[in-house]
């Protein structure tokens, strides 16, 4: 058995800085399925935000309230006030452990426009912002390596509890196949997103709910699964992300007719309107018929940027277009189609990062949750770009303290260490009985085909209870798999039938959630009920796993500052 | 149809690798990660790579293609097929495989962790972002574009030779921290790095130039960190005083004075480092191929002291 005070699942942003934090007091183990470098944080391109104020006058204030309205005032407007905050001292740790920025003239952190931000508010390290902080972070536990032991390349597969309180993890090591028993006083989850369940994603293999089913499987709720992000901008058919930071520093969007639609949709903030918003409008006019050449495809122009602002700040999405597509963006428009993106749902924890079990806010002891696999909400509906890095970051410090508050001077609680190895052993047992009648590829296939066309973009009734039928009788299906690989040597196909496992069942979630939820509000739009009901669902949805199937109970919104108003660009 | 031949190697099964041909239709605009995945999905799901963001920022899926590494998931398959519409993928060099396309990297993270790959800044942090201005920040954008996939050291012909260099990509990272104007430790790092493993055990191959998938472009950094070395006077290595020799035998006289340079490198107070010369020396000599003992200037000598001076200014 492995003992650490705390173990930390996930080496992106938020488990680094949980990491550094925690690791002041206490011994740390940090598990990631690939290596910390390799986190899907590092795909963060354009931004961080904080109202620095470097290039115009912002406040925190301002800061709040378009988060707020970004989020389709969902949000809980505690924890987004704490957040907001937090932010210019965080970033300004940031650089100080040495993180890299652009510049001002002056030599300050240099900042850009973003979607639904009234002020130029991202800290950007050119279009590859994400890579600069996880590398910053890594630095720092390269520099500390005694205090925190990184497991490269382990896999999570249960929490361990005993009533309320969490003892710790279930693991194997993927290179030798062995699982283990982590016992920990405290346990933190900074396991990322899903999106690997829609068709068109930015997101990378690693992002397939594992932290968020695992929290789940042990009879925690999921706070708001059905807001699911989708992108503007994803590069189209292979979904890889062509940032934000091209419409912040002044790229259009033009339809089949050369048109720049939005105008139509968001006539004040343009391109920079909120992504949910630029998504729709995009899959709207794709509809409609105005596609570029009929098809899926919008046109992103960036040619009137100059190729000199191009290489100074764009340098690694032209690269990517380059290599991708074979088109140059100083020359040419870039083809992109809204792509799957982010959560906003996730694994309800109060502001202080802790795990809680109901809508009553009651803590789960020993467990706590920060990034996009939480659910906080500071996001609400929909997130703002650059409040992601923001989050991570934030709410990983916050973790990392909350955890120094509780598991310093406890004592570790009681595993049963055979028991809970068999329960995962039994796991890969039952992968490698199954008939074998079935092909997984083809079960992943129509379930990401599935969730993009009748639980993406747009929804309704009728759409979402056939996704919700074609996703039982996937999950059917499943159990029928057919396995190649048995041996335990770095065997990446059953890990990829367990991730599997894990995103039929927030498939389920988010579109039963979706199907509840009979209103539009951020990133979930019901074309049957096209308008925002605060009178019917101004709250959260918490859904619970029970033996009668899943529950979906409402908890409420937190308002301090601002009531819900209409939301217009 | 393109046939894939891959390097399978598993040692649960078999002790050695052997190769193994996968035919499969190339769909249009693929990438080369996008066909493994296929193989991987509807051939043969044994077959183990790394992969993770698709997007040439993870630094996860770098293999050898047709002899030369690279990201699979950042180049388009119709590109590297050869003539004989084959594409051969093979581990990465210089590290140990583990299973199929997977390697071993822990030498390489061990390399990364010897150059000290974190800032030591000069002071206590003020209250807010320590300036820094754009040129500063120029000297840093490229080696801080690197992610790690190991591409540089695989195709390393030093460390294919030489297990204690710390190979082009540590030695970029170094640069990351040698060129940043809020770290305080320039010269202790250069003197680090002037040691035996470090820069000047690079072949100037620049092999790492040409594998390198991000413009960090491993060698260009170690030739900005020898040039920090010399400026810091850190001279007092074989390297070092090489490129000196080689450097002051130019400007004298226009061309190299072979004779001079093997025992300017080694320093003239450095008595075993000169008899070790001696055996090489002989041999030389009864080859006929001793250097001439008085060394000439080339013609146009005042022409290369003329560019040489306005280099200086």
């Amino acid at each position: 058995m492995i003992q650490h005070d705390v173990v930390i699942v996930g080496a992106g942003l938020a488990g680094m800085r949980c990491a550094l934090e925690a690791s002041k007091e206490l011994d740390v183990g940090l598990l990631t399925k690939v290596y910390p470098s390799r986190s899907h944080s590092g795909a963060a391109q354009g931004g961080i935000a904080a109202a620095l104020g470097n290039s115009e006058p912002d406040s925190w204030e301002e800061h709040m309230y378009d988060t707020i309205k970004g989020g389709d005032f969902l949000n809980d407007q505690d924890a987004v006030e704490e957040y907001v905050k937090s932010a210019p001292r965080v970033i300004y740790e940031l650089e100080h452990m040495g993180c890299i920025f652009s510049r001002t003239a002056d030599g300050k952190i240099a900042q850009r426009s973003f979607g639904g931000h009234s002020k130029p508010r991202a800290c950007f390290s050119a279009d590859r912002t994400g890579h600069a902080i996880l590398h910053a972070l890594h630095e720092q536990l390269m520099k500390n390596e005694e205090k925190v032991k990184i497991y490269n390349e382990w896999y999570m597969h249960a929490l361990i509890v005993d009533g309320d309180r969490c003892n710790g993890v279930v693991v194997s090591n993927i290179q030798t196949g062995e699982v283990e028993v982590m016992h920990a006083k405290a346990v933190v989850f900074a396991t990322g997103g899903y999106g690997r369940i829609f068709k068109i994603t930015s997101n990378a293999f690693a992002s397939t709910a594992d932290g968020v089913m695992a929290a789940f499987d042990v009879g925690i709720p999921m706070e708001d699964p059905e807001f699911v992000q989708f992108h503007p901008s994803g590069l189209y058919r292979q979904g890889i992300l062509f940032s934000e930071a091209a419409r912040g520093e002044g790229a259009y969007l033009l339809n089949g007719k050369g048109e720049r639609f939005m105008e139509t949709y968001a006539p004040s903030r343009m391109e920079l309107a909120p992504r949910d918003i630029v998504a729709r409008a995009e899959q709207s006019e794709m509809d409609a018929g105005r596609g570029v050449d009929g098809k899926d495809m919008i046109h992103l122009d960036l040619r009137h940027l100059g190729k000199e602002r191009i290489m100074e700040r764009l340098p690694q999405i032209r690269q990517l277009g380059i290599d991708f597509l074979g088109i140059d963006c100083i020359t040419d428009c870039l083809p992109i189609q809204p792509t799957a993106h982010y959560s906003m749902g996730g694994i309800p924890t109060d502001k202080y990062s802790n795990v809680i079990l109901d809508e009553e806010g009651t803590r789960m002891k020993g467990f706590f949750a920060a990034g996009e696999c939480a659910c906080v909400s500071v996001h609400g509906g929909n997130r703002l770009g650059t409040n992601s890095l923001l989050e991570a970051v934030v709410f990983g410090e916050r973790a990392g303290k909350s955890v120094l508050e509780y598991a310093v001077g406890i004592d570790y609680g009681n595993v049963n260490e055979a028991q809970e190895k068999t329960r995962v052993l039994e796991k890969f047992e039952d992968v490698f009985q199954r008939d074998g009648s079935e092909s997984y590829n083809d079960i992943r296939d129509e379930m990401k085909e599935i969730m993009m066309s009748h639980c993406g973009v747009f929804r309704d009734e009728e759409r979402l209870k056939v996704c919700i039928e074609t996703l039982n009788g996937l999950q059917e299906r499943f159990k029928k798999g057919k396995v190649t690989d048995k041996g335990k040597l770095f065997n990446t196909e059953i890990y990829e039938i367990l991730e599997l496992g894990n995103m039929l069942s927030v498939a389920q979630l988010i579109a039963t959630a979706a199907l509840r939820r009979k209103e539009s509000r951020g990133g979930h739009f019901r074309t049957d009920f096209p308008k925002r009901d605060d009178e019917n669902f101004l709250h959260h949805s918490m859904v619970y796993g029970t033996p009668d199937g899943l529950v979906i109970k409402p908890k409420s919104v937190v308002i301090t500052k601002h009531q819900p108003a209409e939301r217009t660009y | 149809m393109a046939t894939f031949r891959i390097k399978r190697f598993n040692p649960e099964k078999q002790a050695e690798p052997y190769y193994e041909e996968f035919q499969l239709e190339v769909p249009a605009g693929a990438t080369l990660l996008d066909c493994m995945n296929l193989i991987k999905w509807t051939l043969d799901g044994s077959f183990s790579y790394r992969m993770s963001c698709r997007s040439a920022i993870c630094g996860s899926c770098a293999v050898k293609a047709n002899g030369h590494a690279l990201l699979a998931c950042q180049r388009q398959a119709e590109h590297i097929i050869d003539n004989d519409e084959t594409i051969t993928l093979e581990p990465l060099g210089n590290m140990k495989p583990v299973k199929d396309l997977v390697v071993d990297f822990t030498p390489f993270w061990d390399k990364i962790n010897k150059v000290k790959p974190y800032l030591e800044p000069k002071e206590a942090p003020p209250e807010k972002e320590r300036r820094q201005s754009q040129e500063e920040f120029l000297l840093i954008d490229d080696s801080s574009t690197c992610i790690m996939c190991g591409a540089c050291y695989s195709d390393c012909n030093t460390l294919e030779v030489d297990d204690n260099f710390l190979g082009p990509a540590a030695l970029a990272k170094a640069q990351r921290f040698v060129s940043d104007s809020r770290d305080s430790k320039t010269l202790e790092r250069v003197k680090m790095l002037s040691e035996p493993g470090g820069i000047w055990d690079c072949t100037h191959c620049a092999e790492c130039v040409e594998r390198c998938p991000k413009p960090a472009r491993p060698f260009d950094r170690i030739k900005e960190i020898m040039t920090v070395a010399l400026d810091k006077g850190v001279h007092n290595n074989t390297g070092a005083r090489h490129a000196l020799s080689f450097f002051n035998s130019v400007k004298r006289s226009g061309n190299l004075n072979e004779g001079r340079i093997p025992v300017e490198s080694m320093g003239f107070f450095n008595i075993p480092g000169l008899l070790s010369l001696l055996p090489v020396g002989i041999r030389m000599f009864l080859k006929g191929k001793i250097p001439p003992i008085i060394h000439h200037s080339i013609e146009e000598v005042d022409d290369v002291k003329r560019i040489f001076k306005e280099l200086d200014q």
